[in-house]
């Protein structure tokens, strides 16, 4: 057990230092974007019709003329305290906007990483296991067109066909346009998430049932397979395959929070749905260092979270890992 | 006495992609005929990569994609399809494999005894045929990373031994074992034999096989040289073929004569 804790309290150091990092390399390049905060979020027109004082007070609240260094350093020992800050276009404390923000795609992003993940693997080892035959061609067909396709590309298809064209399911946003806050059905949330989340899924399979193939492919191959087979067992796939490609598919599936979040960004923005990936959006283009900050910090966590609970699940799982702590 | 194994003319050769969309043909076992009668041990001996395994695959059909297989099986005069060997397979006909790679690594050792089988009547017997190789109930519950070579080798064995085999396929099953441990899995094959089964037993260890074996069929390069009984091959008169005499003279008891010339590659 002492072990494992050890094993958690190194991950989670190194955590601490990569989040640092991270931060550190988002205000940087958002220190080095050409964007002018004010031109922007203000407007040119707007912009020229002010008094000098009245610019000098918004290139305050921008942060213009502060240097790079204070103005990190700041946000930093503010973050350590538990402090992110404003958002500076949401006038709302950072946590309070990513808090919304998420509750929305954490919806999206928990029934994609579900469904790719049991499809990918589903699909993966149905291939594995028939390699070279037609189940095993339509899934990597399936897989190499999906890989290539943009998913933005693949939003706008879905949409236009479910939406447009069938009419069946909303265009966009994650409530009906107009409806007020409390009156938003449970329902009417879910079908606002089905085209993004389907977006998310059907990208996020391919990956996962290409790697899952491979490692099938690659268990199908073993002795221990052959003497199944010689000693006349049936259930195969179910007793020995499966067991032996749950540990990198759970480590797959656990990596693959990272790309389902960054695949939320995009879709989020074309389905125009209120999610922590269409906030990072307007906090780039609008400048928003504390938020565009607050949300950089919250994702890496999020994918660092899943790849700790992969390695500690993996030390749950695996035998060699579980018995062998065991006997040290 | 019809034989419960006949094997004839059986060649298995691989292809293999070449440069381009060239193919190689590479013949592993050429024209190999054997035959195991009911209540006989007939072991195979013969040098490292001289189609042994291959051979035992072949009865299995658990050969790689790319091999072809020609020529007959018949097990109990009948062909043994891939289709007609999926009945026996495991039951009648069971196979010990040559490597503890044939253990499923994510399985505990009792399951894949009992493959898979949960009523009391398979555990008891599973827990009866480890006891009879010295393995202790416990051992059930350890997966394979946990067991010594030796171990390993005594549960594939149990595996085989579970059923009642009408034949049994042993490829190489002693390496690893103390000498007692070999002689009594040997011995238990004798029993076996005894009791109406046919035994294939392939192995390196000549001395071991003379003390159970009925024949020695010995191979060479994909290839039966010899084929003797036991007793003429003790006797030193019986073997004709240059290899069979190299292998006789280098056991302990012949004086370890090493075999002279181009022999010397045929031993390992
Ligand atoms: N999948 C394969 N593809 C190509 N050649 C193979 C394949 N498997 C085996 N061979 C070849 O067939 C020959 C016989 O192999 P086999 O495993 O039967 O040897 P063996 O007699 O069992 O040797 P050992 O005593 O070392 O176990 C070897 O020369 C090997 O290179
Ligand atoms: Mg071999």
């Amino acid at each position: 057990m002492g072990h494992r804790l050890r094993f958690t309290a190194r991950k989670l150091a190194r955590m601490v230092l990569l989040l640092l990092g991270v931060s550190l390399t988002a205000f940087l390049l958002m220190n080095a974007s050409p964007l002018d905060p004010l031109q922007t979020n203000v407007g040119q027109a707007a912009l020229g019709a002010m008094s000098p004082e009245q610019i000098a007070r918004l290139e305050e609240y921008w942060g213009v003329n502060t240097p790079a260094a204070e103005r990190y350093l700041r946000w930093l020992g503010d973050a350590l305290r538990g402090d992110f800050g404003i958002s500076l276009l949401y006038r709302q404390p950072v946590l309070e906007v990513i808090g919304q923000r998420l509750s929305n795609s954490l919806w999206l992003m928990a029934s994609a990483w579900v469904l790719s993940g049991a499809l990918g693997l589903a699909l993966g080892v149905l291939a594995g296991t028939r390699r070279g035959r037609w189940p095993d061609r339509l899934v990597r067909g399936y897989c190499l067109v999906i890989s290539s396709t943009p998913s933005f590309w693949l939003a706008l298809l879905l949409l236009m066909v479910f939406s447009v064209w069938l009419g069946i399911l909303p265009i966009g946003l994650a409530v009906p346009i107009g409806a007020e806050h409390a009156g938003v059905t449970l329902l009417q949330r879910l079908r606002h998430a089905i085209l993004p989340a389907l977006t998310l899924s059907v990208t996020g399979v391919a990956n996962i049932a290409l790697h899952t193939r491979e490692k099938t492919a690659d268990v199908m191959e073993r002795d221990y397979i052959l003497f199944a087979r010689a000693r006349g067992e049936t259930a195969i796939v179910r007793r020995h395959v499966l067991r032996n490609v749950a540990l990198p598919a759970l480590t797959l599936q656990f990596a693959s929070i990272g790309e389902i979040a960054g695949g939320s960004v995009l879709v989020e923005q074309v389905f125009s749905y209120p999610g922590l990936g269409q906030a990072a959006v307007s906090a780039g283009l609008g400048s928003d260092m504390p938020l565009l900050l607050g949300i950089t910090v919250v994702t890496a966590a999020m994918v660092f979270g899943g790849n700790l609970a992969a390695d500690l699940l993996y030390g749950v799982i695996d035998p060699r890992i579980r018995r062998g702590a065991a006997g040290t | 006495m019809e034989p419960i194994l006949n094997v004839a003319h059986l060649s298995v050769t691989f292809s293999r992609y070449g440069r381009g969309f060239s193919r190689t043909k590479l013949s592993a076992i050429e024209d190999l005929s054997l035959t195991v009668d009911p209540g006989q041990v007939a072991a195979v001996v013969g040098s490292s990569g001289s189609g042994k395994s291959l051979l035992a695959h072949a009865i299995f059909h658990i050969l790689p994609p790319n091999s072809r297989v020609e020529g007959t099986l018949l097990y109990d005069g009948a062909p043994l399809t891939a289709h007609r060997a999926a009945e026996p397979r495991g039951r009648e006909l069971v196979l010990i494999p040559q490597g503890v790679t044939y253990l499923d690594p994510m399985m505990k050792v009792g399951p894949q005894v009992c493959r898979g089988r949960r009523d009391p009547a398979v555990r008891a017997r599973c827990r009866e045929v480890l006891k009879r190789y010295g393995l202790g109930p416990d051992v059930e519950d350890l997966y394979p990373f946990q067991l010594s070579g030796g171990m390993a080798r005594r549960v594939l064995i149990a595996c085989a031994v579970m059923e009642r085999p009408r034949l049994i396929v042993a490829d190489e099953p002693t390496p690893g074992l103390d000498a007692r441990t070999a002689q009594r899995v040997v011995g238990h094959f004798r029993e076996l034999a005894d009791r109406g089964a046919g035994v294939l037993l392939i192995t390196h260890d000549l001395p071991l096989a003379l003390s159970v074996a009925d024949k020695i069929v010995v191979m060479h390069a994909g290839q039966t040289v010899d084929e003797i009984s036991a007793d003429q091959l003790q006797s030193g008169y019986g073997p004709s073929h240059p290899y069979t005499r190299a292998l006789w003279r280098a056991m302990p008891q012949n004086g370890f004569a090493p075999p002279s010339g181009d022999l010397e590659e045929w031993l390992t």
